[in-house]
C-alpha cells in the first residue's frame, strides 16, 4: 500500500474577486522509500496541494473542495484539527524554502529543535537535547555542542537549512515534505543539501515529497516526478520516463529551460570598453577591526559588445565588483577605466553623465522597484532625468521601452505588485535600458525567477543586448546560466579571480579545484552529458 | 553595551540643557511674576522679596546662577511655598505620582496587551473590531471626561468604589489608575495588534504550525516575543508620559502628586518650581526612553549579539 495516496484533490481560494481554483483534481501517490518530486512554476498549486494535506492553508480564504488523502489508513482531509495536529510534525514533517525566515529568530536553535519531540512524545528535556545533538551531528553541523544554543542568525544559510532538516526528522516521520528546500541557496550549498536529503531518505527508508520549480534540481534524486501547471497535473511518471519521453508540451518546455549549451563564440571587437586594474573594495575599516576584503586586487577587461559572466558563491565578491564598477560602493584602491576615463575619480556632473552610460539590473525586481510608482513613472524618470526625452516626447519613449522588453502597452499605469516576477524583471530591464547605456551590470537577474521564466528573461537580455549594442556584466552563482549567456566567464572566490575563460573552456577543462567543485554542483548535470 | 549607554547618556546632556534654557527664558517672557497679585504690595516689600530670590539681578546672571545650583543638584527655593525647596516638594509629590503611574501602566499593559493580542488572532472579524473600536474610543476620550464618568458610574450609582483620595480608603486607587491608564491601554492595544499581525504572517509561524503545536502554543511560544517588541519600546515614553501627564487625574481625584504642583506652579509663576519639575521630568523621559530601548534591543537576539560585541 502506498504511504500517501491523494485522490482527486481540489482546493480553491475564495476572494472578493471570485473563486480561484488553485488545485484541480490532483491525484498522486508517494511510496515509502521513494522521493516523489512535484514540479511546477509559482502559482501552479504544487505547494498549496501539499499544505492543504496538513491543514496548513488558511481557511478561509482557502477551501478544500474535494478529494481524499489516505495516510496510514486514514483520510487526512477528514481528520479534525486536533487529530491532524498529531500527524503534523510527528508522522509528516516539513522543510521550507527559506531557512532565513523559517526559523524563529527569537529562539535558540536547540529550543526549536526539541519542540516537536517535547510536544508529541513528551520526551524529558535532557533526553530531547541529547537527541537534538545527535541529529545535528548527522545533518552535518560541526561541533553541535557549542552551537546548539546559538540563535539562527549565527548560522549560514546552508547550516540553517540543515537545522530545519534536523528539526523535521527529530520525530522520525514517515513522510517528509520539502518545499523548494534549496531554492534560496547557492549552487554549491544546494548540491550538498540535495545530497543530504537523499542520504537521510535512503537511510531511514521514508517517503519524501520534493517540491521544486526546477526539473534539473530533482534530476538526480527523484524516483517519481509529477508535473503541475495551473493547478492540474499535466504529466507524471518515473524519472527516466519523464526525462527521456516527456509527452506534454509543458514538460518539454521545462526540460528545454535547463540551460545546457555554451553560448557560441561571437566575433567581438578586440577593443576593451572597460579596463579594471588592481581593483580593491574593502568594507568596515574600523579602527580596530580587520576590514572585509570583498574584492581584492582584481584586474580584467571587458570588450565592447561582450557579455562577461562573473560566477561565485555568496560572499565571493561578485556583486561588489559590479557595484564598484558603477561607483555604487566606495572603491578602496585601483582603477576602472571606462572608455579611458577613470570612473573611480569622477565627481558631480561627470559622474552623473557616466551613470547614464552604465546601468544595473538587480536580483529582486520587487525590492528594487519603487512600489509607489507606476511602471510609467519608473520608466519616465530616467528618461527625463538624463534629458533623453522631453515632457512632450516622454510618453512615446516609455511605450517604446515597454515594447522592447515585451510588456503590453496597457500595463503602463499599473504598480509593481500587480505584475509577476518575470514581468517585474522586464520592467527593471526597461528601466536600465531607458538611458541607452553602453554598459549594464546584471546582478543575479534571474535567480529569483522560475526556470521557464528564467529562460525567457535570458533570451530577452541576449536579444536586447544585440539590439542596443550593449556590453554586459552578468553576475550569477549558477554556472549553467552564465554559460548560456556569457562570452567569457570569470570565476571568483573570496574576492579574487581564480580562473577565467570561455564557457566551453571552463566546462571541458577546468583548471582549478574550485571551478571543478562549482561544475559538480550544477543540478541535473547528468542530463547535460 | 556600556559604551552604548554611556553614549546615550552623553547625548542626553545637550537635550536637557536645551530644555532648561528654553524653559528658563520662556517663563520669564510670560507676563506677570511670582509676587504680582491683585492686592497692592508695598514696593519696598516687593523689592526685598525680589532681592532675596535674586530676581533683581540681570537675567543672564540669574541663568548662570541657576545652572550652578543645578550642577550641585539644587533646584532652588520655591517662590510660593516659602521655606520649602523645590527638591523637597518634588520628593513629596513624586512617590504618589510614581505609584499612580505604575498602576496606570500596569492597567494599560494588561488591558491593552490582552485586547491587542485577542484582536490580532482573528483580524477583520468581530473579535478584532470590538476591542479595536474600544481602543479608538479610549484614545479619543480625554481623562477629564472619562474620570468623572467612572466616578459617576462606579462611585455614585453603583457605589462600589471611593470617588477621591489616595491611600485613605481601600480601593481609592482603582479609579485613578484606570482613568490614567486607559489612553495608554488603547495605544498599547493598537501597537500589540499591529506587532502580532506582522509576526503571525512570518514563515517561522508556519514552521511552528507544521510541527503540530496547538495554536495557543504557537502564539505564546513563537509569536509573542517578536510581536510585543514595539510595545516594549513604547513603555519608556509611556511611563514618562504618565508621570508628566497625570495632573488632570490628580486634580479630579484630589491626589497630592507631582502633577498638581506642576500645573499650580505654572499659574503661580513659581519660576524655580516650573523649572525644577521640567528638568526633573525631562531627565526621567530621557532615562525611560533609554531603558525601554535597551530592553527592546535585549529581546532581539540579533541586536543583543551586536551589543555584547561592542
Amino acid at each position: 500500500m502506498a504511504l500517501l495516496e491523494v485522490n482527486n484533490l481540489g482546493v480553491s481560494f475564495v476572494t472578493r474577486n471570485g473563486t480561484n481554483r488553485a488545485v484541480d483534481d490532483v491525484s498522486f501517490t508517494v511510496e515509502s522509500g521513494q522521493i516523489t518530486a512535484i514540479i511546477g512554476e509559482s502559482g501552479s498549486g504544487k505547494s498549496v496541494a501539499c499544505y492543504s494535506l496538513l491543514g496548513l492553508i488558511p481557511q478561509p480564504p482557502g477551501r478544500i473542495d474535494s478529494g481524499q488523502a489516505l495516510f496510514g489508513g486514514r483520510d487526512l482531509l477528514q481528520l479534525p484539527e486536533a487529530e491532524l495536529r498529531k500527524v503534523r510534525g510527528r508522522d509528516i514533517a516539513m522543510v521550507f524554502q527559506d531557512p532565513m525566515t523559517c526559523l524563529n529568530p527569537y529562539m535558540t536553535v536547540g529550543k526549536q529543535l526539541v519542540e516537536p519531540l517535547r510536544y508529541h512524545q513528551k520526551t524529558p528535556a535532557a533526553q530531547a537535547r541529547r537527541r537534538a545533538l545527535e541529529l545535528l551531528q548527522e545533518v552535518g553541523i560541526r561541533d553541535p555542542e557549542s552551537t546548539i544554543d546559538n540563535y539562527p542568525h549565527q548560522f549560514s544559510g546552508g547550516m540553517r537549512q540543515r537545522v530545519m532538516i534536523a528539526m523535521a526528522l527529530i520525530n522520525e516521520p514517515q513522510l517528509l515534505i520539502a518545499d523548494e528546500p534549496t531554492t534560496a541557496l547557492d549552487v554549491t550549498i544546494q548540491a550538498q543539501i540535495l545530497q543530504l536529503i537523499a542520504e537521510l531518505q535512503r537511510k531511514r527508508d521514508i517517503g519524501v515529497i520534493f517540491i521544486s520549480h526546477d526539473l534539473a534540481v530533482v534530476a538526480d534524486i527523484a524516483d517519481q516526478i509529477v508535473v503541475m501547471q495551473e493547478g492540474k497535473i499535466v504529466e507524471s511518471g518515473d524519472r527516466t520516463g519523464i526525462f527521456r519521453h516527456a509527452r506534454h508540451p509543458y514538460t518539454q518546455k521545462l526540460l528545454a529551460a535547463i540551460p545546457a549549451d555554451s553560448k557560441a563564440g561571437a566575433t567581438l571587437s578586440p577593443e576593451p570598453l572597460i579596463q579594471v586594474r588592481h581593483l580593491a573594495t574593502w568594507f568596515g575599516q574600523g579602527r580596530k577591526q580587520e576590514p572585509v576584503k570583498a574584492v581584492n586586487d582584481v584586474s580584467f577587461d571587458i570588450r565592447r559588445g561582450e557579455v562577461l559572466g562573473v560566477v561565485g558563491e555568496s560572499g565571493s565578491g561578485k556583486s561588489t565588483i559590479g557595484r564598484s564598477l558603477l561607483r555604487l560602493v566606495p572603491v578602496t584602491a585601483g582603477q576602472v577605466l571606462f572608455d579611458d576615463t577613470d570612473v573611480t575619480q569622477l565627481k558631480g556632473r561627470a559622474l552623473k553623465d557616466m551613470r547614464r552610460r552604465m546601468q544595473i539590473i538587480f536580483q529582486d525586481p520587487f525590492a528594487s522597484l519603487n512600489p509607489r510608482m507606476t511602471v510609467y513613472d519608473t520608466l519616465a524618470e530616467p528618461l527625463l532625468l538624463h534629458g533623453i526625452e522631453n515632457r512632450s516626447s516622454v510618453a512615446r519613449g516609455v511605450l517604446k521601452l515597454m515594447d522592447d522588453v515585451g510588456l503590453a502597452r496597457n500595463f503602463v499605469r499599473k504598480y509593481p505588485h500587480e505584475f509577476s516576477g518575470g514581468q517585474r524583471q522586464r520592467i527593471a530591464i526597461g528601466r536600465a535600458l531607458a538611458t541607452h547605456p553602453e554598459f549594464v551590470v546584471a546582478d543575479e537577474p534571474v535567480s529569483a525567477l522560475d526556470v521557464t521564466i528564467q529562460a525567457q528573461i535570458l533570451d530577452l537580455m541576449l536579444a536586447l543586448g544585440r539590439e542596443y549594442g550593449l556590453t554586459m556584466m552578468f553576475i550569477s552563482h549558477d554556472l549553467a546560466v552564465v554559460r548560456h549567456i556569457a562570452d567569457r566567464i570569470l570565476v571568483l572566490y573570496r574576492g579574487e579571480i581564480v580562473e577565467q575563460g570561455t564557457g566551453h573552456e571552463l566546462f571541458e577543462n577546468p583548471q582549478q579545484t574550485y571551478t571543478r567543485e562549482l561544475l559538480q554542483s550544477i543540478p541535473g548535470r547528468s542530463l547535460l552529458q | 553595551m556600556w559604551r552604548f549607554i554611556a553614549y546615550r547618556l552623553l547625548q542626553a546632556i545637550p537635550v536637557i540643557l536645551a530644555v532648561i534654557t528654553v524653559t528658563f527664558f520662556l517663563v520669564r517672557v510670560a507676563p506677570g511674576g511670582p509676587f504680582d497679585s491683585e492686592k497692592a504690595v508695598v514696593p519696598e516689600v516687593k523689592a526685598a522679596l525680589e532681592a532675596q530670590y535674586r530676581l533683581d539681578q540681570p537675567l543672564l546672571t540669574q541663568y548662570a546662577a541657576y545652572l550652578g545650583d543645578l550642577a550641585q543638584g539644587e533646584l532652588g527655593p520655591s517662590f510660593k511655598y516659602p521655606g520649602r525647596s523645590v527638591n523637597e516638594l518634588i520628593a513629596a509629590g513624586l512617590p504618589v505620582t510614581a505609584e499612580l503611574g505604575l498602576y496606570a501602566l500596569l492597567v494599560a499593559m494588561i488591558i491593552g496587551g490582552v485586547a491587542g493580542i485577542i484582536a490580532s488572532l482573528k483580524p477583520n472579524t468581530a473579535q478584532d473590531y470590538l476591542p479595536m473600536s474600544a481602543a479608538m474610543i479610549g484614545i479619543c476620550m480625554p481623562s477629564f471626561l472619562l474620570g468623572p464618568l467612572l466616578v459617576l458610574v462606579f462611585g455614585i450609582y453603583l457605589d462600589w468604589l471611593p470617588v477621591s483620595g489616595w491611600g485613605d480608603i481601600p480601593g481609592d486607587k482603582i479609579l485613578p489608575a484606570i482613568t490614567l491608564g486607559s489612553t495608554y491601554a488603547a495605544y498599547i492595544a493598537r501597537l500589540s495588534r499591529a506587532g502580532m499581525l506582522e509576526v503571525m504572517t512570518q514563515d517561522y509561524i508556519r514552521t511552528a504550525r507544521a510541527k503540530g503545536l496547538p495554536e495557543w502554543q504557537v502564539v505564546t511560544r513563537h509569536a509573542l516575543r517578536g510581536g510585543l517588541i514595539p510595545v516594549v519600546a513604547f513603555l519608556g515614553p509611556a511611563f514618562a508620559g504618565l508621570l508628566s501627564g497625570s495632573f488632570v487625574v490628580e486634580t479630579i481625584f484630589q491626589i497630592p502628586g507631582l502633577g498638581r504642583f506642576y500645573v499650580q506652579a505654572a499659574f503661580n509663576r513659581d519660576y524655580t518650581m516650573i523649572l525644577g519639575t521640567t528638568v526633573f521630568l525631562s531627565t526621567l523621559i530621557v532615562l525611560f526612553n533609554l531603558l525601554s530601548d535597551i530592553l527592546a534591543a535585549w529581546m532581539n537576539p540579533r541586536l543583543r549579539t551586536q551589543f555584547s560585541e561592542h
